[in-house]
């Protein structure tokens, strides 16, 4: 898949709540180049003194009809800041589409269980819908540390059911993702998940226990993001293997959390 | 449309821009965005006699102006090289140099002597800079007995163009250049990166799994003149300038301080084009000033 380096046009953005940005790029003279979900963005920042390096943002929706790309941001620091301050109108350039991304069925059918967490729901919107298209039952597992950070409800809910848990119990089951009640008394074709590591083993450890497909989708820390300069390794069984090339989605039984503690 | 074309060695560089070893792949990670045929040479990721696993994660942080690696030298080794990248990029229409390292002088002329059976590799650049890696690397070049030793090891075992690229933690940059001068090196480069550190006080420990890393970027780029202004001077064989170069204008300063070639790092990162960018800079630059020669600019600084 040939990787493009181009100025996407900002063509609005929505403030989610204090922390997260949607940005809907779009490109006015092209159609955008087919991307698949789980793939993801590096986006150069241009208006934050302190930011060198471009930042790998996952693909959270590609809207074909209005030519749309979405980036969901949380800001976390001053590169996702700056991507926050961006206004309708203004020039990101974007290295796309990178990685690759979670297995796509050829049949339909099956029941997918889509699990994330924080920003990392961001990338299951997309898988969620390509699932769909494709005769496959996505459900979708989000959690967040409360009501005010679920993001994308509504968007989620158009595309297949929706279950949540919340830290503080202000939303959905109160607890982790992993402590949700159906998760005992249903089971999956497959599963599929992103978000801050300790979820996501958990969700890999559930996978595991019930002889369930897992995926996972892996956010280490990227430079180059084109499997140059091997910074964002991973400890798989093949040894170090760089996230942004060979994935950042993985299957769990490549990856070596469910041997550690 | 200058002249572009310099000479390192026997080797002749259709313009002075190289990409730096680490931060370029094997060029074909960059096919969809330079045309490699355009760039002065290609130097890939540092090459060992024996496979490296490299240090665990995390090996890079962003600091101001910059960045701190320690990859530390993964890489499938020598013969991994020969029998499966080579086959793979020995008809680029570029000169592609293999950076080369090791943990003794024998490792060092052993990977060296296997890369010289290479038809379309017409040099290395030995790497005795590695600030990463515990064995050797930077140990070798940070004295001049050191960095001798390993030079004329490979210099026995390697016919062809040998650039030898120094460390900038030391306390004499041009002792070090002429000590591997002596020793039959055809060429330096300068600088690998600079040892740094990085803290996250939450958790209260180094950011990097080896606590150490090496800076790069635009950050260290006055050094890097300044080092390559110093060699300039104490040295006959030509100079590879690199270190924070982000455009032309960066590029041309090195080539005024004292550089024949550039290499750019880096700012592969923030610009996956940008080396094609610098050429196409450098020759506009000649255009716009009347200089009908990139050679007339080499060395040029008036001081
Ligand atoms: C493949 C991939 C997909 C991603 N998708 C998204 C996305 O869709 N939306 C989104 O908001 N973010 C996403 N991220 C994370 C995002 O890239 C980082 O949050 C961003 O680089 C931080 O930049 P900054 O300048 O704002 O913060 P910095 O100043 O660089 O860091 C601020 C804080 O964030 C932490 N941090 C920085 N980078 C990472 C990282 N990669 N992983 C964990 N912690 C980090 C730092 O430790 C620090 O505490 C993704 C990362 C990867 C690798
Ligand atoms: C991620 C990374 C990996 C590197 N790997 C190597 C290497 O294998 N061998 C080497 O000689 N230099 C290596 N370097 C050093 C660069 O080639 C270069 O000397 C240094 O980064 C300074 O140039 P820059 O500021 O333009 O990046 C690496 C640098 C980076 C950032
Ligand atoms: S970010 Fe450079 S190899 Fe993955």
């Amino acid at each position: 898949m040939t990787k493009q380096l181009i100025d996407l046009t900002v063509a609005a953005v929505e403030r989610l709540n204090a922390t997260h940005v949607l940005l809907r790029l779009t490109d006015a003279a092209r159609p955008l180049p087919a991307m698949w979900p789980g793939q993801f963005v590096e986006v150069r920042v241009d208006h934050s003194a302190t930011t060198l390096l471009r930042r790998p943002i996952s693909i959270n929706f590609v809207d074909q009809e209005r030519n749309e790309l979405w980036l969901l941001v949380h800001e976390v620091g001053n590169g996702t800041r700056a991507l926050g301050r961006l206004v309708a109108g203004d020039t990101v350039n974007c290295l796309l589409p990178l990685g690759n991304g979670f297995t796509l069925p050829t049949t339909g059918g099956g029941r997918y269980l889509l699990v994330g967490g924080g920003v990392g729901t961001a990338p299951l919107l997309y898988y969620g819908d390509e699932l769909r298209r494709r005769g496959c039952e996505p459900i979708f597992l989000l959690g967040a540390r409360t009501k005010g950070d679920l993001l994308q409800l509504d968007a989620f809910k158009r595309i297949g059911r929706v279950e949540t848990t919340t830290e503080d119990g202000s939303m959905g089951a109160k607890g982790f993702v992993t402590q949700h009640p159906m998760l005992a008394s249903e089971r999956f074709d497959a599963i599929a998940t992103c978000g801050p590591k300790p979820m996501m083993v958990a969700v890999a450890r559930y996978a595991e226990a019930t002889g369930t497909p897992c995926e996972a989708s892996l956010e280490n820390r990227m430079a180059c993001g084109l499997g140059a300069c091997l910074c964002c390794v991973e400890d798989t069984t093949e040894g170090n293997v760089c996230v942004c090339k060979e994935g950042p989605v993985f299957n769990i039984k490549r990856l070596k959390w469910l041997n550690s503690k | 449309m200058a002249q572009l074309q310099v000479n390192i060695g026997n080797l002749s560089l259709r313009n002075p821009v190289m990409t730096a070893s680490g931060t370029f792949g094997y060029g074909l990670e960059y096919a969809d965005f330079v045309r490699l045929d355009r760039l002065g040479g290609i130097i890939v990721k540092g090459t060992t006699l024996r496979p490296r696993e490299g240090n665990p994660y995390p090996r890079m942080y962003e600091t101001a102006g910059g960045m701190l690696n320690c990859v530390g030298l993964q890489n499938k080794g020598v013969d991994y090289f020969c029998q499966e990248i080579y086959p793979q990029i020995k008809n680029l229409d570029t000169h592609v140099v293999v950076n080369v390292s090791g943990s003794s002088p024998e490792d060092y002329a052993e990977c060296a002597a296997r890369i010289a059976a290479l038809d379309r590799i017409p040099a290395i650049e030995l790497n005795i800079s590695c600030p990463n890696v515990k064995d050797g690397g930077m140990a070798f070049g940070v004295t001049c007995e050191g960095a001798a030793s390993v030079v004329r090891a490979v210099r026995a075992a390697y016919p062809k163009t040998l650039i030898v690229k120094l460390s900038p933690n030391v306390t004499s940059i041009a002792d070090i250049a002429r000590a591997v001068e002596d020793c039959g090196a055809d060429a330096v480069s300068l600088i690998n990166t600079l040892m740094g550190m990085a803290v996250d006080i939450e958790r209260r420990s180094p950011v990097l799994s080896i606590a150490t890393g090496g800076l790069s970027g635009p950050a260290v780029k006055p050094i890097a003149l300044r080092m390559v202004w110093q060699v300039a001077r104490a040295v006959k064989i030509p100079i590879v300038g690199l270190g924070g170069i982000m455009n032309a204008t960066d590029a041309i300063e090195f080539l005024m301080a004292g550089a024949t070639a550039v290499e750019i790092g880096t700012a592969n990162f923030v610009d996956p084009a940008v080396s094609e960018k610098v050429v196409d800079g450098i020759d506009a630059w000649l255009d716009a000033h009347g200089v009908g020669d990139v050679r007339d600019i080499i060395g040029a600084l008036k001081c």
